[in-house]
């Protein structure tokens, strides 16, 4: 097995199996773990404790004791997390951060079935203002407090700042990675790539970082040959469950860049210098664009999509569609126009976490690759 | 019209048109129109002299009139998914069409024919997520759309009562953000007389919309419900105006006049009493109520309409900050329980009906912990229904019917 490969196949491993990593971590440090519920949440704050940040993206399980709490419209990722709830699959963890941007987190904020005490709060969504800032550090503060009483932890703020420090050079890594992927595409398929990314939400970031590092590094002394298949862009909440990332590898797809809540949107920029780590963490927050939960009324998603395909030389842009996120949707119309104006192909799946067979998908990418070929 | 005889039903469809014909003469000459957000504070504007229309309002009219279908096409063309709000789907259909007559000077089948009232295009936008962050995406579609400025009232969801001083100071800076905004877009200096004449008068509103609200303790009952979700218009529109106020206070004095000579909304057939939890199906209206009718089930309670009780001290902003934020919908599980305890016991309930709306996912996702929790508190049934608020299609007569039944036998059974 080469270098490589042994890396890859630990960050899987990680994946994989993600109570094991979480067991791994408490069992090594006496630490506990945090849950970060879906989307973003001042991890840095958990990581200053000494506690695993884990990352909440539910599992690709069918519902039956999610329906008993949830209407049918709810988001597929909602649903799945529910479900994990229902079965305990959260009770490792020794508390969990929601955050609310949208009607549906709001919801289930209010309806934890996991044992793990829940620690609600919510990103201010009139980003531009200063008193956004304001209202967001006294938030990160109460969460802040919140998770000293649960853990027993004082989080001094020279800790915060040094995690802000090890979360800002693996973003710099991230990015560092998603670029070489671009360049290396017969080596990093799809579904290597995800795990790559995926495996930070049940790692130690510095050690993420670390063996991040020992890729690119192991990559770049590989020889760079000329891609003949397509070059495409993921855009949405995430590109899940892997059968679809597979459908992709196989069909001679290499994902260039992307814009997904799950990846890139976590790390595309730092956590910026400020007075205090919790005014910083807040402007990580009212910098981030282009995501449907974080109030844009220039909607720059479509520019940046077309920016990103133009700088990558991608063939087109998929949209991964989570079933039933309204805000998602809500972008879509206006994007859309956008990337048909700009002369970029495009084509939509349906995210739906429950899913096993993928015909459809299979059928739509398959299409695409003849329209983009 | 002599307004002094008018009846409140007069007074509620005159109202309704003025509005309307203001924001029209408003664009013909030169002055500012404003699309809302049906909760937002609209006091700022209203010192401004800019004509408001509540899209909200606009959408449950389409609706009521049949005319929803032609709208949701348009934006099913536009690559709306039908999973999106159909209020949002119906406006955006409706401002695609008006935006496509003032390009080309053409009017679309889909428009000429329409029973929608006829509104302006906008020439700004204020949105408020103390419903739902919906309106925060709706609105972001709206402002790019258009290019037009989009001003917004972040009120955070209140996760842990009571709303913390924070979150009421965040909200008074948008607000101080909000004036300079309409400072700029008017060119003139705000006037902060009117505005604290438009919060007063907001006050003696819901003072009337509060006396009408009583009404539905009595037992039986004057009023009808139902009659509270249509007249819910005025406090939507013209809260902040006197017109909200004295038509309000007529249709509180009707209702005061009829109980008094025995009028009741049901005559004698008034056999059950029921909460009515979410928005109406206003396509279906006419068949919502007359089901429940068939049962001798009176609607006597809804959250819904309280929603427009904004109370606070005009000249504090910090106390109209935590009123625009305290909205049923913006709480906790265990506040929301409380607010439909206390509406279902104003009420005198014996059971209650549950809207999973397609179309709202806020309203809809806590419905059933909401019922539980109320239903151990105070004794009583509950029944839910499938259906949707604009959309005509996602609603099923037969299921309604059945659902009715089903509750009647429940209450029967006490």
């Amino acid at each position: 097995m080469s270098r490589i490969d042994d890396i890859i196949t630990q960050f899987q491993t990680v994946t994989a199996n993600p109570k094991a990593a979480v067991e791994q971590y408490k069992k090594e440090t006496g630490k506990g773990a945090v849950g970060i519920l879906y989307l973003y949440g001042p991890e840095e704050i958990v990581h200053a404790a000494g506690c695993l940040p884990v990352g909440m993206w539910g599992g690709n399980k069918t519902i039956s004791d999610a329906r008993a709490h949830l209407v049918p419209f709810t988001c597929s990722i909602m649903q799945s997390v529910m479900e994990l709830e229902c079965q305990g699959t959260y009770d490792i963890l020794d508390a969990v951060l929601i955050s609310v941007p949208c009607d549906t987190l709001k919801s289930m904020s209010q309806i934890w079935k996991g044992k793990a005490p829940p620690i609600t709060f919510v990103h201010p969504q009139n980003r531009n203002l200063a008193a956004a800032n304001e209202f967001l550090v006294e938030e990160y503060g109460f969460v802040k407090r919140r998770l000293e009483e649960i853990l027993g932890e004082n989080i001094p703020d020279e800790a915060i700042e040094r995690s802000i420090d090890i979360y800002n050079e693996n973003r710099k890594a991230m990015r560092e990675f998603c670029e070489i992927t671009a360049d290396y595409p017969g080596i990093i398929d799809p579904v290597k790539r995800h795990a790559v990314i995926k495996a930070r939400f049940f790692m130690e970031k510095s050690k993420h970082t670390a063996l991040v590092k020992q890729l690119i590094a192991e990559i770049r002394k590989q020889p760079m040959t000329p891609w003949n298949g397509k070059k495409i862009i993921l855009t949405g909440i995430m590109a899940e469950p892997l059968g679809l990332l597979e459908i992709f590898r196989n069909n001679g797809f290499a994902i260039v860049a992307d814009d997904l809540a799950q990846e890139s949107r976590q790390f595309r920029h730092d956590v910026p210098a400020g007075r205090t780590p919790l005014h910083r963490l807040a402007r990580w927050w009212q910098e981030l664009e282009g995501c449907p939960l974080a109030m844009d009324p220039g909607k720059a998603r479509g520019q940046m999509l077309i920016d990103l395909a133009s700088r990558y030389e991608a063939d087109g842009v998929v949209v991964c569609m989570m079933k039933f996120c309204d805000p998602e949707e809500f972008d879509y119309p206006i994007y859309y126009p956008q990337l048909k104006k700009a002369g970029i192909k495009n084509t939509t799946i349906e995210i739906d976490l429950e899913e096993k067979s993928f015909e459809q998908a299979r059928t739509r990418i398959q299409t695409f690759a003849e329209v983009i070929h | 019209m002599n307004m002094e005889q008018a009846s409140s039903k007069e007074l509620l469809a005159y109202w309704q048109a003025h509005l309307d014909e203001r924001a029209r003469s408003h664009k013909k000459e030169g002055k500012l129109v404003c699309w809302s957000a049906a909760l937002a504070p609209t006091e700022m504007f209203i010192a401004m002299d800019i004509a408001m229309v509540f899209p909200e309002t606009h959408s449950a009219g389409i609706g009521a009139r049949k005319g929803a279908l032609d709208m949701l096409e348009v934006t099913n063309r536009d690559g709306y998914s039908i999973d999106i709000c159909s209020y949002a789907r119906v406006n955006l259909g409706y401002m695609r069409l008006l935006k496509e007559y003032a390009r080309t000077g053409e009017k679309a089948e889909a428009l000429a024919k329409s029973p929608a009232a006829d509104v302006p295009l906008p020439d700004l936008i204020l949105t408020s997520n103390n419903i739902c962050n919906t309106l925060l995406k709706w609105y972001e579609n709206l402002a790019v759309e258009l290019d037009i400025p989009c001003i917004t009232i972040d009120a955070p969801y209140i996760h842990d009562m009571p709303v913390p001083e924070y979150s009421k100071k965040y909200i008074v800076k948008q607000l101080d953000h909000a004036i300079q905004q309409l400072e700029g877009i008017t060119g003139r200096p705000f006037d902060y007389d009117r505005f604290l004449a438009a919060q007063e008068q907001t006050q003696r509103s819901v003072k009337q919309w509060q006396r009408v609200a009583s009404f539905l303790n009595y037992k039986p009952s004057p009023i009808n419900g139902f009659d509270f979700f249509n007249y819910m218009a005025l406090m939507v529109i013209g809260r902040g105006e006197e017109f909200a106020e004295i038509a309000l206070r007529k249709f509180a004095d009707e209702l005061e006049e009829n109980a008094k000579n025995g009028k009741f909304a049901f005559g004698d057939n008034e056999r059950s009493r029921v909460v009515w939890e979410g928005i109406a199906v206003w396509p279906h209206l006419s068949h919502t109520f007359k089901s429940l009718k068939n049962q001798g089930s009176l609607m006597t309670g809804s959250t819904y309409p309280g929603m427009w009780n904004f109370e606070y001290t005009p000249g504090d902003l910090m106390s109209m900050a935590e009123s625009y934020a305290k909205i049923y919908v913006n709480m906790c599980l265990d506040a929301r329980a409380q607010e439909l305890t206390a509406v279902a016991k104003n009420g005198r309930c014996d059971g209650m009906l549950f809207h999973m709306n397609r179309s709202c996912k806020i309203m809809s996702l806590l419905n059933l912990q909401t019922a539980e929790i109320v239903s151990k508190t105070l004794g009583i049934p509950y029944a839910t229904f499938d259906g949707d608020q604009t959309d005509p299609n996602n609603f099923s007569p037969a299921q309604f019917d059945t659902r009715v039944q089903s509750l009647s036998e429940m209450i029967a059974k006490k």
